[in-house]
């Protein structure tokens, strides 16, 4: 039989599952990816995206499987500041009283001590996440007050702040500027070459051709896993999407 | 109190001074409010309104059984201000009954059973004192305990000042940095429990939800920075105490509720004429006169 080297892969989830109070949101999925890989996690609304991302993050239990994350556990994971997660604007509350320095210094919390003092490494990290997403004009702004563009760019400074070896990105592409798509775009080809891992969800079929070397079609379960080239296929994106065909998603083009 | 008596500002002031039990009653009443307002930031951000209501009337058994057993009755309050939520979080999770509903219907059943406990035990409480505060006639003993509890959350919201902001703003990545949210959460229940405790004594039960909510509120719609949010919530707050407190005093009116409709007003006054979130953006009134 052959022996899994754990140390390889830096996400590796075996048959998790979870449930809500009984009602089952995500059955016996699996994921192994390896450093610089990126994978499109896609699937329709429902079908346990976030609830996936929520299992890897550790914010919901999962009541059956396995996680290691560069093979450890998920607490260890967490203290040393691994997964970093970006959520959906929709997910986080824009007019809480905060500045986009306040929300990036929020990456370093994990590795501060327990009254969440600044060093001076924290505030240059703080500093340099920033100016990668290009906002340093908007270090005082409260994020209210900004774009849907500029509020992605400021979790992503706050990923890139916490100097996390995975990414977790839920709908890193909705809602935003040709600027930002741009500049996402760029930092993902970036994090790649640095041996980030990244996992993120998309509605948008033309992003995970353009920048996925994996996909992970969901429904309630993982319905294909594989290099996109091979499994992100007409078929098996009409298996996810409940029956719809490809041609009503991304209209007849592709 | 002739009508004379306050025609000067300064003795408006300073006459009410001259009584031992209205110092104390201004001073007490200001850390009380000062406490509430601190924990009111983080309450209005985290939409736990309801909960600070539903906290706060809980606590009314607690505080006739303590009474009743000669215990510290902030001890009471506090075993039920806790044991409400958790009896709400358990029938959340095993019924099919939604939340507000049920947060509802859990702090009715405290807070008739604390109603029905006061006629039932007859002992020296006075209902009207714990329903509606009295900060006039606050014993010795409470002073002491008081001040205990208040110094206790001040250090604790102080401590965990920027994780319970995380806490409110994006749990999720709290967890995801392996910040402890399971013990925020119930760090921040702890402190909402006991500032009910101390806020009852200045407004009384049925108002102390008021001192949780409104000084945040207010502030809220003053300030886009979180620091700002804190130190105006606890102006407002203090300032609300002292104006009702003094106004109870010259027009003899309930002191809980002149403190309250202080806080009111200075609410509506934020709601209309804020700089940035208010009805009539006062900037751009100054700025048309440029």
């Amino acid at each position: 039989m052959e022996t899994i080297n754990y140390q390889n892969f830096r996400i590796e989830a075996e048959n998790i599952c979870v449930d809500y109070n009984g009602k089952v949101a995500l059955y016996d999925a699996n994921l192994r990816l390896q450093p610089g890989q990126i994978c499109g996690l896609v699937g329709m609304n429902g079908a346990g995206k976030t609830t996936f991302f929520n299992a890897l993050t550790g914010f919901v239990n999962i009541s059956k499987g396995k996680i290691r994350i560069n093979g450890e556990s998920l607490r260890s994971a967490q203290k040393d500041q691994t997964i970093a997660y970006v959520p959906q604007n929709e997910g986080i509350d824009s007019q809480f009283p905060i500045s986009v320095w306040d929300v990036v210094m929020m990456g370093r919390y994990g590795s501060m001590n327990i009254f969440r003092c600044p060093r001076e490494s924290d505030v240059q990290a703080v500093k340099d996440a920033i100016e990668r997403v290009d906002l340093t004009d908007h270090l005082s702004t409260p994020i209210g007050n900004l774009s849907g563009g500029q509020r992605k760019r400021t979790f992503l400074a706050r990923a890139i702040a916490q100097r996390a070896s995975i990414l977790l990105l839920d709908e890193p592409f909705s809602g935003v500027d040709i600027r930002t798509e741009k500049l996402i775009s760029e930092l993902f080809i970036q994090f790649k070459n640095e041996g980030k891992t990244i996992l993120l969800s998309t509605h948008d079929m033309i992003h995970v051709r353009e920048f996925c070397d994996l996909v992970l079609l969901i429904n309630k379960t993982v319905v294909a896993y594989g290099e996109t080239s091979e499994v992100f296929t007409p078929e098996n994106i009409t298996t996810t999407f409940g029956g719809i065909s490809p041609d009503f998603l991304f209209g007849p083009e592709s | 109190m002739e009508l004379c008596s306050f025609l000067t500002l300064d003795s408006f002031i300073t006459d009410p001074l001259t009584h031992d039990f209205m110092r104390k009653a201004l001073l007490m009443s200001s850390l009380v409010a000062a406490v509430c307002g601190f924990l009111s930031s983080y309450l209005t951000l985290k939409g736990w309104a309801l909960m600070g209501d539903a906290v706060s009337h809980s606590v009314m058994p607690g505080v006739v059984v303590a009474y009743a057993l000669g215990l510290p009755f902030s001890l009471g309050a506090f075993i039920f201000g806790v044991g409400s939520v958790a009896l709400i979080g358990f029938i959340k999770q095993k019924s099919r009954v939604k939340e507000d509903t049920v947060i509802g219907l859990v702090f009715t059943g405290f807070f008739a059973l604390g109603i029905v406990l006061v006629s039932k035990i007859k002992s020296n409480i006075d209902l009207h004192s714990i329903l509606f505060g009295s900060p006039l006639g606050i014993s010795l003993s409470d002073v002491k305990q008081t001040i205990f509890i208040s110094l206790l959350v001040v250090i604790l919201l102080s401590i965990f000042r920027k994780d319970l902001m995380l806490y409110c703003f994006d749990p999720r990545h709290a967890k995801t940095v392996g910040i402890n949210v399971f013990f925020l959460h119930y760090l921040l229940l702890t402190c909402l429990s006991l500032a009910a405790v101390v806020g009852l004594q200045s407004v009384g039960i049925i108002l102390v939800v008021a001192m949780l909510i409104t000084p945040g509120a207010t502030a809220y719609l003053l300030t886009d920075k979180f620091d700002n949010m804190t130190v105006i919530s606890v102006l407002s707050a203090i300032i609300s105490s002292l104006i009702g407190i003094y106004v109870s005093f010259w027009f003899d009116l309930e002191t809980g509720g002149s403190i309250v409709l202080a806080q009111t007003f200075i609410f509506l006054f934020a709601f209309l004429f804020a700089p940035r979130y208010g009805i009539f953006k006062l900037k751009k009134l100054f700025a048309g006169y440029k």
